[in-house]
């Protein structure tokens, strides 16, 4: 029988015969050696013969932060869910690293390689309080005996409050965390998304409902983050996308129409089309 | 720092409900029995035996009603063929007093009662070993496990949620006493179990008995209590009431919501087989009927009465309730079901919290009124 941690610690040839061999494996340590973090590559999806996504093909490098823009429909939010196995590709390769095949992967197994995900519409535990949000996100281990035996060691409360002062939320900690405002419950799973340690976190349109003052701050935190984690952001707030500089790709109907700086994206006649409709 | 985990016990409740606990404890332990033994039945403080039955089976029913809230109330996830596992434990108990019964039964034969009357001439293989009380004991508490953990993998697993899980529980408890019915299946058919003489050699009837039956269902409710608050105190419980509310987050943060639910579920399941296995001898028979999908529904409505996500909630509504059918089906037995039809729409419309919703809305305004 095959030795799979053999085949990790392999030295294996870079190409798509290697990440072929490596497919069967479903789980492993991240290897970002080729300095790619995400990597999908003609992914297609369709729900009832509509393509939401159509041949999309894209790759996220170790430590990058890349916006992603486009009109409604365009397939966003279903690559998010493809990249979180919350859907599965009809066709197409998803990995993560170089190793991990993100289409056998479920949900929890995702969370637990390194991918995290903040949803369009805030969700956070509203009847817990802001504190026990935070530690239930936390990175641990997370099956059942060990939550039933789990007891806060003092290292770890101290790691859930440095992360309430960075989201600004440690006068709120023992509030329900249903009452707080919306911003606020964005940053929250923000937060949430800390505690998981990720290496790539996936955003989707994280500052909708922020104030201006809010959504400085969030593009503050993010370049901040960048370089040690790898950031996927869906936004449609071009002032934020600015401030975050980097990279931007736009989606339409289901695949890549441009990728660039924004000042070369947005000069882009395709994408004026798209965006002004024809 | 690792606190040890009977601290972690003491802590789950405050010092008021300890304090409760330990009340219900000695009424039950002590002043039951010496007032049942040392009063003369005439007298206004003798506790009658039948009264003493009534309680103990009502506490049986608050240990599914208790059951039923960790799985419905904390989990989210509501189960109407909880029935089932309480009657899965009660015929696994009454194996056991089938063969205590010995030569005593109607045809003084060595198998029961019902199987001479079927002309079988050894026992069934799954009743090998009925007559050790450990091994029933076990049997009690593993046959209600094993169903739930097989039931609640699928189903779970296929990710079956809300009315449909609650639909297929329904199918679940029908089908299961449809089985029952058949004399094939080697549980008494439609009679079930009755007529028991004996539990561990003792007399079932006499009143020694009955109080230490009782004794041992009051210890098993307040144990359940216990434990079933440090439960959901635990990360572990701050984790499912987070699957009840938003499942998908749960994932994306890297728990199996399966294992939880199953856990939980397996948990409810047995439970609910012990309590079945008190009540049937307090109440001297089981049949398929315990199996009846209203069986299951009226668990659901104890627990909404008394309010879910409470645990002291649905004691006091299986108390409520069932104090109520007690006496609705001696001087109104007609119009029992429309009460308890009524009932439950009165509590949904107006008291989702339950009554112990309405006591902590009574104590606000209280404390409003008092500032």
């Amino acid at each position: 029988m095959l030795n799979t941690v053999d085949l990790f610690e392999d030295d294996r040839p870079a190409g798509s015969d290697g990440a072929d061999q490596m497919g069967h494996l479903v789980t492993g340590e991240l290897d970002l050696s080729h300095g790619v973090a995400l990597y999908l590559e003609d992914i297609t999806v369709s729900f009832d013969g509509f393509k939401a996504l159509n041949n999309l093909s894209l790759a996220i490098n170790a430590g990058e932060l890349r916006c992603i823009i486009g009109p409604n429909g365009a397939g966003k939010t279903t690559m998010m869910d493809v990249i979180t196995g919350k859907t599965r590709p009809d066709s197409g390769k998803a990995y993560f690293g170089q190793s991990i095949d993100l289409t056998r992967l479920s949900e929890p197994e995702i969370a637990h390689v390194g991918i995290g995900r903040k949803f369009q519409k805030p969700t956070i535990f509203e009847q817990h309080t802001v504190f026990e949000n935070l530690e239930l996100a936390m990175k641990t281990d997370k099956r059942v005996w060990k939550s039933l035996m789990a007891w806060l060691a003092g290292d770890e409360r101290d790691r859930i409050a440095e992360t309430l002062r960075m989201i600004r939320l440690d006068k709120e900690a023992d509030r329900p965390a249903g009452l707080l405002s919306h911003g606020q419950k964005q940053w929250l799973e923000i937060g949430m998304l800390l505690m998981q340690e990720p290496k790539l976190l996936l955003l989707d349109e994280p500052v909708a409902g922020m104030t201006d003052d809010e959504t400085m701050r969030t593009a503050e935190l993010f370049v901040s983050l960048a370089g040690k984690h790898s950031l996927v952001v869906v936004e449609h707030d071009m002032a934020f996308v600015e401030k975050l500089g980097g990279l931007v790709t736009v989606l339409h109907e289901g695949s890549v129409l441009a990728e660039g700086d924004l000042a070369t994206v947005q000069n882009d006649q395709r994408v004026i089309e798209v965006y002004l409709g024809r | 720092m690792r606190k040890p985990l009977t601290i972690r016990i003491l802590s789950a409740l405050d010092k008021k409900s300890w304090l409760a606990l330990g009340i219900f404890l000695a009424l039950a332990l002590v002043v039951v029995p010496v007032l049942h033994l040392n009063f003369p039945e005439d007298s206004a403080l003798h506790v009658s035996t039948y009264a003493i039955t009534l309680i103990g089976k009502i506490m049986c029913y608050a240990l599914v009603a208790v059951a039923m809230d960790l799985i419905w109330g904390y989990g989210g996830i509501l189960s109407l063929g909880h029935g089932l596992f309480f009657a899965l434990g009660g015929y696994a108990f009454g194996m056991y007093l089938m063969r205590q019964i010995g030569r005593d039964g109607s045809y003084g034969a060595d198998l029961p009662d019902f199987m001479v009357f079927l002309d079988w001439k050894e026992l069934p293989w799954f009743w090998v070993g009925s007559d050790s009380f450990g091994w029933v004991a076990f049997l009690v508490m593993a046959v209600p496990a094993l169903v739930a953990f097989v039931f609640g993998y699928f189903a779970f697993r296929s990710r079956i949620k809300g009315v449909y899980f609650s639909i297929i529980t329904q199918a679940l408890t029908y089908a299961a006493m449809l089985l029952f019915f058949r004399n094939e299946t080697g549980f008494g058919g439609n009679n079930g179990f009755t007529d028991f003489k004996r539990v561990l050699g003792y007399t079932i009837t006499s009143s020694e008995t009955r109080l230490v039956l009782f004794g041992l269902t009051a210890v098993m409710l307040a144990v359940t209590l216990v434990f079933s608050a440090w439960l959901v105190k635990s990360k572990f419980g701050r984790v499912l009431t987070a699957i009840r509310d938003a499942e998908s987050r749960v994932m994306f943060i890297g728990y199996n919501p399966l294992w939880y639910k199953l856990t939980i579920w397996v948990i409810s399941a047995v439970l609910c087989g012990i309590a079945g296995a008190l009540y049937v001898p307090q109440v001297g028979i089981i049949n398929p009927s315990e199996m009846s999908p209203g069986n299951s529904i009226e668990i659901a409505i104890w627990v909404a009465v008394g309010g879910r996500g409470t645990l002291i909630g649905p004691v006091i509504g299986a108390f409520v309730v069932n104090l109520a059918k007690s006496w609705f089906t001696v001087s109104f037995p007609e119009y029992w079901l429309f009460f308890l039809g009524l009932l439950f729409i009165v509590v949904t419309l107006m008291l989702p919290q339950g009554l112990v919703g309405l006591w902590k809305k009574l104590m606000a305004k209280k404390g409003a009124e008092a500032c």
